[in-house]
């Protein structure tokens, strides 16, 4: 028989905290949190609900959710990726460097911008096998190693470009990122397939395994250390198709992209759910809690606040994120 | 009038989500006393504790300590109130020294400053643990002590605080004999000093041994209370698992075959094991005994792949295994149910469904992405389900954590029964599982040899290995110093082999 003191500790709450609790626990919290947000601003921010800027806040959203989306593979096997914002602006200087019309090395070839989306996707792939080898092989907290890696590979973006914009991209890689319909197919098939793999799939479930127990899971014959690889070159992978969108939303390749994109993707994973300690974590509750920060980002540009006090309420988000995880451990009796 | 007994519990009731799971408690602890708790797991004895300890609060039912009424708010109430709860899992801090760990909430200060007196810290720990007989410096960090030493520092941390009251939560399971014959000294220097305790193993003899009286809960209930005497082992067992159980052991069908499952040739690793030879062939159940830290279990973990071995050679199955990793070997037909479920045998988080079906997941996929066949992998964990006997009341996507030992322990063995091992390694299957689980791992440890497997079983009880095993090897220090046939098994010779030359001659 289970011991049951291990499935609740505390004295049965009444009615409204039970729906509360329940609330809390709900897998689609977040989602419901996007819906009331939206609901109680909508009147109080102008344009909030125009359909212009709701097409603006969706090709917005996608890009992030690319980067969050790599961020959950690793959050899921316990680890972090902070050089994912590296990873963005080092790939996005370097497709410029590849297509642009001046200076680049493909510079009007008819397929420059698929040659330059090919080598973005190769390079941040090989950053993130870079970070997962240095975590498995070398045994380095994966927080030290992709801290370290943002550093470096920031600094390489402006020494690149010897701090300047790279302009006058072609026009047909310029729409993968701002038209909806390309942007939003590549960030749905991406999605749907991450989805799937997480779920149905056999990497998936080591994914979760070395995430709840590296340990266990290599005693019963998980390849860990590669199964923890593979979700780096993942993050890698999702930053460098985020850099395709937003390289191609700006039309400029940029040392700084991505710069204080770090917090919006990590507080956005975590608020939909997946758990800062690993084993927890899927693909749309990482939407959902992306939209609830560029909803949150939308209203309050539209109200026209400083990116400071911008910054200030998305620190408050980050914290009641978090927040919201320990509550979460403490409700389902598992003291992490 | 005599005076107050030290603890005095009635009418004692809690429910979790509607589920009683203690029935009206009552029971009486007289001052000086140790009073042997025994029950399955899952019978309600944490509850209990928890209570008593703070750490939970009950539904109804009072409770007094040296006569006055206890309800303790908080763990720390309850320790102010005299009572030293020492976990199964020790709460010390292995990066502090002794002395820091026994005064951590009640450091000695310099006169009304908040400057802790090192020299009176010292002074005091010392004094504790000559009183102990540990012969340790207080300075010694405590992250260099031995399971056993460590529990003797919590029992001085309880002295420290002059507990009146002190709770050992199965203080024996990870001591070696030695450190559990030093407890049981102890324990009877704190009973002349007329300090009660609560004594909870799963060890009855022990508790038959070192206990004023006795208290056995089945259910929530309390079944049988009263003097040591009017108890004998069969009693208790009878009394906690509500039937008699016929035999401790289950009756063995197969013998063992002529097929090596497992041969080992001078397998050798400097300072941990030396020159290790012995073959274990398919169908027999081959016991390895030995002290604590004779290298069993690391001679268990060499096997598997997961340390290094300097020289020899381990064949599997036929296969010569030479460096591969656990996950070959897994694939050549060995399994390995580890010493510590928690941190090396289960994911607790995750789904009991999910836990049995990780080794063999690899077998279940289809497509180049290896898609997972939830349909196959569902039948697989039910029949296997069905064959460990897991209880009923629990659902495949229950977290793992929130079943008993006995039950998480047949999680484990499912996961490994379902890749059909030629070779299986058990290091202490049984450890923390109660009386009537323990049967059932038993009879599912010898179906499988029945079938044709080699099983290797490290365990320190020796009942338990020469009760199933149809050979038994015995280590000491890194070798093999003995070899029993079932017709030779005598407890004396066993440990006769197994026992330091320095302590076999006292």
């Amino acid at each position: 028989m289970a011991d049951p003191s291990h499935i609740a500790s505390r004295p049965a709450p009444g009615l409204i905290a039970s729906n509360l609790r329940r609330m809390a626990l709900s897998e689609h919290l977040v989602l419901w949190l996007c819906l009331v947000y939206f609901a109680v601003m909508a009147p109080f921010v102008p344009g909030f609900a125009s359909p212009e800027n709701l097409v603006n806040l969706f090709v917005a959203l996608l890009p992030l959710f690319l980067v969050a989306l790599g961020q959950t593979f690793v959050l899921i096997t316990g680890g972090i990726d902070l050089s994912v914002t590296s990873i963005i602006a080092l790939t996005s200087v370097v497709g410029a460097g590849v297509m642009n019309g001046h200076t680049g090395w493909l510079a009007g070839h008819p397929l420059a911008g698929l040659a330059a989306v090919l080598v973005m996707i190769a390079l941040g792939a090989g950053i993130g096998a870079l970070n997962g080898l240095a975590v498995t092989g070398l045994r380095m907290p994966a927080f030290i190693v992709t801290l370290t890696g943002m550093m470096f590979f920031s600094g390489l973006a402006v020494w690149f470009t010897q701090s300047k914009n790279i302009g006058n991209l072609p026009a047909s890689f310029n729409r993968l990122g701002g038209n909806p319909w390309l942007a939003g197919a590549i960030a749905g098939i991406v999605g749907i397939f991450a989805h799937r793999m997480l779920t149905r799939s056999l990497f998936g479930r080591w994914l979760f395994a070395t995430g709840h127990n590296a340990r266990a899971a290599f005693i019963s014959g998980v390849p860990v250390r590669g199964t923890t690889v593979v979700a780096y070159v993942v993050s890698g992978f999702c930053a460098a198709l985020a850099a395709v969108l937003y390289t191609g939303q700006a039309e400029t390749g940029s040392p700084v992209l991505g710069q204080r994109l770090l917090l919006d993707v990590i507080g956005a994973v975590v608020l939909g759910g997946t758990s800062l300690f690993g084993g927890r974590g899927r693909v749309l509750w990482t939407l959902c809690g992306v939209l609830f920060f560029k909803l949150v980002d939308n209203s309050l540009n539209l109200l026209n606040l400083s990116i400071f006090t911008i910054t200030m309420v998305k620190g408050g988000v980050i914290l009641f994120a978090a927040l919201l995880d320990a509550a979460r451990h403490r409700l389902t009796g598992r003291n992490a | 009038m005599n005076p107050p007994d030290a603890l005095e519990l009635a009418g004692l009731e809690k429910s979790y989500a509607g589920v009683r799971v203690l029935r009206g408690i009552g029971l009486v602890v007289p001052a000086g006393h140790t009073l042997g708790l025994v029950g399955e797991n899952g019978a309600g004895k944490s509850t209990l504790l928890n209570i008593l300890g703070g750490i939970v609060r009950p539904d109804a039912g009072q409770m007094m300590l040296d006569g006055r009424p206890h309800a303790p708010a908080s763990p720390a109430a309850a320790s102010r109130a005299g009572v030293a709860f020492i976990h199964q899992e020790l709460n010390l801090f292995p990066n502090l020294s002794i002395a820091e760990n026994i005064f951590l909430t009640d450091f000695p200060r310099a006169a009304r400053t908040p400057v802790i007196d090192r020299r009176e810290l010292r002074r005091r720990t010392a004094g504790l643990l000559a009183e102990l007989g540990l012969d340790l410096s207080p300075d010694l960090p405590v992250g260099q002590l031995s399971t056993g030493q460590c529990q003797l520092v919590e029992i001085a941390k309880a002295l420290s605080r002059e507990a009146g009251l002190i709770i050992l939560d199965e203080p024996t399971t990870s001591l070696s004999a030695r450190e559990t014959a030093i407890l049981f000294t102890l324990m009877a220097r704190l009973k002349e000093r007329r300090i009660a305790m609560i004594f909870v193993s799963h060890v009855l003899g022990d508790v038959l041994r070192h206990c004023d009286d006795i208290a056995v809960l089945r259910d929530g209930a309390m079944v049988g209370q009263g003097p040591v005497r009017e108890f004998t082992i069969e009693r208790l067992v009878s009394l906690m698992v509500g039937r008699s159980l016929a035999q401790l052991f289950p009756e063995r069908k197969g013998a063992p075959a002529d097929e090596p499952a497992l041969e080992v040739r001078h397998v050798s690793e400097p300072h941990i094991v030396h020159d290790i030879s012995f073959t274990l062939r398919r169908g027999e159940v081959l016991g390895l005994a030995g002290m604590m830290g004779a290298g069993r279990s690391e001679l268990a973990r060499i096997l598997f792949g997961l340390d290094p071995h300097a020289s020899g050679e381990i064949v599997i199955a036929g296969q010569p295994a030479g460096r591969d990793p656990p996950s070959r070997r897994i694939r050549n037909g060995l399994a390995f149910l580890t010493e510590d479920r928690r941190a090396e045998g289960l994911c607790l988080d995750a789904a009991i469904a999910d836990n049995i079906a990780l080794v063999t997941l690899r077998d279940r996929t289809r497509t180049v992405l290896r898609l997972l066949d939830f349909k196959r992998s569902r039948q697989a964990v039910n029949t296997m389900w069905q064959a460990v006997r897991l209880s009923e009341s629990a659902a495949p996507d229950q977290p793992v954590r929130t079943l008993s030992g006995g039950n998480q322990q047949k999680v484990v063995l499912a996961k490994w029964l379902l890749a059909k091992p030629r070779v299986l390694i058990l290091d202490e299957p049984t450890r923390g599982v109660d009386v009537g689980a323990k049967f059932e791992l038993y009879q599912l440890i010898l179906e499988l040899a029945d079938q044709g497997a080699g099983v290797l079983l490290v365990s320190s009880e020796i009942e338990e290995l020469m009760g199933l095993c149809d050979r038994i090897l015995v280590m000491n220090r890194g070798e093999l110093r003995d070899e029993l046939a079932r017709s030779e098994f005598s407890q004396e010779r066993i440990l006769q082999a197994a026992l330091p030359l320095e302590e076999t001659r006292e």
